[in-house]
């Protein structure tokens, strides 16, 4: 696959999924039991990407300037600090940290 | 225009529309501007400008774009699959936003109900929820929809252009700032217990089996922690309130 083929599938399986909610009659999803799972499955997916994002490199586990840019980073969110400011602050701690050892 | 004396009904809607407009336009700013990060990521991972202003236009769903190229940039092309299992994944709530909203502001023809769908996202069925009557809603709905979409664009552009001009992304920490991206768009679904204890548990299952599988599927894997805590509704304190 090349990254056009990666690019056109993926966005054709999520526009097809924001027109299912319109589309489809309402029904399975409103159901409780596939409602939370969905939900749940948004908050699974993210929090793995966190850790594969931050603790990665490629099939090796790599503590280094990453853990405490995303330590920051989690800290300015609960302060409620702005996306953008966050996500600017963290990349400066990161690169800082590479800059200076 | 409504004549206020004797009308309190539809001044109350305007002054609600108002609101919306305003609350719309708050949210709507603030989501756009961190297009600029999507757009850095999305070139720090390997795509080129197209594809990048491609996925803000066609996906036009932050979870999900962040997620693709997060997983192309651990696992290159060869991770494919898996970053479109998870970005379709990550796609599936919009099922259920889409559901909600569609008795609210699907009112036209077919033409508008595709538009709908295309700016059914996070933000825009938040606003919409947060409204106290239906026209206002549908206000909140379109106004941060359209607000989004136009400024995300926008901004993933521009952002593209800074990534690309920046050489060596690694230097400039944009592989933390990414990290912080997902933390940024898991914070606000942390409120319950539950979540908490499946981020914990998804967190520490793609940790495990980072040296275990191919680039991409540790997440995969982390997805299950979700199925079954979400079938049996385990860590679920609500029951207790």
């Amino acid at each position: 696959m090349t990254t056009w083929h990666i690019i056109l599938l993926a966005s054709a399986a999520t526009l097809a999924l924001k027109l299912g909610g319109y589309f489809v009659p309402a029904g399975f999803l409103e159901r409780e039991r596939p409602a939370r799972i969905a939900d749940l499955l948004t908050v699974a997916l993210l929090a793995a990407l966190i850790a594969v994002q931050t603790l990665g490199a490629g099939q090796a586990v790599v503590v280094d300037a990453r853990v405490p840019a995303v330590v920051v980073a989690a800290a300015l969110f609960a302060l409620r600090v702005p996306f953008i400011v966050v996500v600017a602050v963290a990349a400066l701690v990161a690169a800082g940290i590479r800059a200076f050892t | 225009m409504e004549n206020q004396a004797t009308h309190p009904a539809p001044e109350r809607t305007a002054d609600a529309s108002r609101v919306a407009v305003r609350d719309s336009l708050a949210v709507g700013i603030a989501t756009a501007a961190y297009g600029i990060s999507f757009g850095a990521l999305s070139v720090a991972a390997g795509l080129d400008i197209w594809q990048t202003c491609f996925l803000s236009l066609v996906m036009f769903t932050g979870g999900s774009q962040f997620a693709l190229v997060g997983v192309l940039a651990g696992g290159g092309t060869a991770a494919g699959g898996s970053a479109i299992a998870t970005a379709g994944m990550l796609g599936i709530r919009n099922v259920v936003y889409g559901m909600r909203m569609k008795p609210v502001v699907d009112r036209g023809g077919l033409l508008r109900r595709v538009a709908a769908a295309w700016v059914t996202i996070d933000e825009s069925t938040a606003v919409a929820l947060a409204q106290p009557e239906e026209r206002s809603a549908r206000v909140g709905f379109w106004v941060t929809g359209v607000v989004i979409f136009a400024g995300w664009n926008l901004t993933t552009l521009a952002g593209a252009l800074i990534g690309d001009a920046l050489g060596d992304t690694r230097a400039w920490g944009l592989d933390a700032a990414a990290a912080a991206a997902f933390v940024g768009l898991l914070w606000p679904r942390l409120r319950r217990f539950q979540a908490g204890a499946v981020a914990v548990a998804a967190a520490v299952v793609a940790t495990i089996t980072i040296p275990l599988l191919m680039p991409g599927l540790p997440v995969l894997v982390a997805a299950a922690v979700a199925v079954v805590v979400g079938w049996f509704n385990v860590f679920s304190r609500r029951s207790d309130a």
